[in-house]
């Protein structure tokens, strides 16, 4: 009897499932089944006491412009932020990955924007780019017109570079992780066979990257989204246009107490993060399964 | 001499980006020691028509009046310094117990499902607040959570991002060492404590790091779930200062990210190198 009891209790999955036990019931909990449960409301007229309304929310949704103003902000943000921000940190990596004077302290310095306070970017960020800002002082000094930057398509261009300055270090450090992984042989081999720097970076350093990239993809995307904190407190509940996101949409239906647009609105942007997520799964799969 | 030139174009490339980057930390620590009347002399907004805002790196005074109003004129923003710790650090300690178990789970085990379980964290730490935004309201109505720090608390603790982070740390962890301290007659428990833990240092320092700074700067959920003023903390009080105090702003981001910086300086290695080892297996 002992002995069986012993058996189950050492079986690999059970002791896996132990020790994942507490986080599980707290994810389905708290992610999952609401998760499903805002899914549910979506199909409702109404979260208390509703009754089936099949896809008539998301047929409504669909049609409401501040919706597709504020799908196509956030998807546009993403698909031209994300890949911005790679390329740069991978850059900055690529210089960082050599002998240089003051290199750690360069490496540091870049992650110092992790812990600067929200409130004091949001602080300094109008200080610059307000009407009456310093941006302005220098921009009308060289001869421009002063702008009221974040009340114009500019202002996507200062989301941008406050996400850019966010992101760069987190990412930079990642990838200089990964460029120290790769064998210095690979890239000696190659250049007796005649192989350039270009060729090598195609070739060697990006293929043998790609669990770094993946990885890197899935944080730039994460920030990507949580730039919106920022971005309400500089600018509240109805920015400039261009930069009037998902996350502002859905607030504002928060707010105004539109569950059904919420709940619609949030299980497609869930959608699309899924699909995203399952892209970049397949090329990590096609790129690294080609390596090893 | 051409490589010696193209090291000195590289380094003055990064040196400036450095300098960018630490611009706001430096500027708000510089201004934190101006009086308030220098300060709304220079920044403030009204003068919207007249002129433009004059960037000030060094005090005409320099004083600590702001320090001294925020820490001694004002018990409002100890409370809610006091408030901030009360969320972060339940959240942070909650989070890593929790995620280094799961982690070691995730990675050191091989069972059935375990890749998709994996990708429906990976999917969940995707989302963004505002997208299981009424869902967790009704759920924290229905258990009598709302306006108590539980509602926030709760569902940072369990929150995928630690599983994420610790469970591409320990998937670098040969398994030869649980297979050794097995052979020796280690139990699971003997071996999570006394083996992966601290083999996970940097990814549990890299990961105490990253939470606490977010947690610290949460904005929408004590917005959302705490509507007792008494209790907001302090990431809620600094955006509003900035509106009518612009005075203190300076000071009170200082103060405010002291924690951070602290822990930062203290764990700055073991925060980088969690972070790169995090990265490299897939």
């Amino acid at each position: 009897m002992r002995n069986i009891v012993k058996k189950i209790f050492y079986r690999e999955t059970n002791i896996a499932l132990l020790f994942l036990a507490p986080s599980l019931v707290g994810f389905a909990l708290f992610y999952l089944l609401p998760f499903v449960a805002g899914f549910y409301y979506s199909l409702m007229d109404s979260p208390i006491q509703g009754s089936f309304v099949g896809l008539a929310n998301y047929r409504e949704l669909l049609q409401s412009d501040s919706f597709r103003l504020a799908a196509q902000n956030t998807g546009l943000f993403t698909v031209m932020g994300v890949p911005l921000v790679m390329a740069i940190s991978l850059a900055l990596a690529l210089m960082l990955n050599r002998a240089l004077p003051l290199r750690n302290w360069l490496r540091a310095t870049y992650v110092m924007p992790l812990v600067v306070p929200v409130a004091s970017i949001v602080l300094v960020w109008q200080l610059l780019f307000d009407r009456s800002g310093a941006v302005n002082a220098l921009w009308t000094l060289w001869g421009g017109e002063s702008a009221d930057w974040m009340n114009s398509p500019w202002a996507r261009v200062v989301v941008l570079l406050v996400y850019l300055w966010k992101t760069i270090g987190y990412n930079m450090i990642l990838f200089l992780a990964g460029l120290q992984n790769i064998p210095k042989d690979y890239y000696e081999a190659a250049a007796l066979d005649g192989a350039g720097p270009f060729r090598q970076l195609w070739s060697i350093t990006l293929v043998y990257l790609t669990p770094t990239t993946f990885f890197v993809a899935i944080m730039s995307i994460i920030s990507s989204f949580k730039v919106f904190r920022e971005t309400y407190l500089i600018a509240g509940d109805y920015p400039h246009e261009s930069i009037y996101f998902l996350q502002h949409y859905m607030n504002n239906m928060f707010q105004a107490l539109d569950y059904q647009k919420l709940t619609s609105a949030s299980f497609l942007m869930a959608v699309a993060i899924i699909l995203v997520v399952v892209i970049l799964f397949r090329f990590e799969r096609k790129f690294h399964g080609s390596v090893s | 001499m051409k490589e010696s030139l193209k090291t000195g174009a590289r380094f003055s490339v990064l040196l400036i980006l450095a300098l960018i980057m630490l611009f706001p930390l430096v500027f708000t620590v510089s201004n934190s020691f101006m009086t308030e009347a220098e300060i709304r002399f220079n920044y403030s907004m009204e003068k919207k028509d007249t002129g433009y805002v004059n960037l000030k790196w060094i005090p005409d005074w320099v004083s600590l009046e702001q320090y001294k109003v925020l820490l001694f004129d004002r018990m409002q923003f100890l409370i809610m310094f006091w408030n901030s710790l009360l969320l972060v650090v339940p959240i942070v300690v909650g989070q890593v117990v929790v995620a280094t178990m799961a982690s070691f789970g995730l990675s050191q085990f091989q069972f059935r499902g375990r890749e998709t379980l994996f990708f429906l964290y990976i999917i969940t730490m995707l989302m963004p607040f505002q997208v299981t935004l009424v869902p967790n309201y009704l759920a924290m109505d229905w258990l009598g959570l709302l306006d108590s720090r539980a509602a926030i608390i709760l569902p940072g603790i369990f929150s995928a991002f630690g599983v994420f982070l610790l469970r591409q740390f320990m998937i670098g962890i040969p398994r030869s060492y649980v297979e050794a301290a097995k052979i020796d007659g280690a139990g699971y428990v003997t071996i999570f404590v006394h083996i992966i833990v601290p083999m996970s240092r940097p990814g549990i320092a890299a990961l105490v790091i990253l939470m606490f700074v977010d947690y610290w700067n949460m904005v929408e959920q004590p917005l959302i779930f705490l509507h007792d003023a008494f209790k907001q903390p302090l990431s809620i009080y600094l955006s509003r200062i900035n509106e009518g105090e612009l005075g203190l702003a300076f000071a009170a981001a200082v103060l405010y990210m002291l924690p951070m910086v602290f822990v930062f300086l203290y764990a700055e290695n073991d925060l980088i190198e969690g972070i790169q080892l995090s990265g490299v297996k897939g």
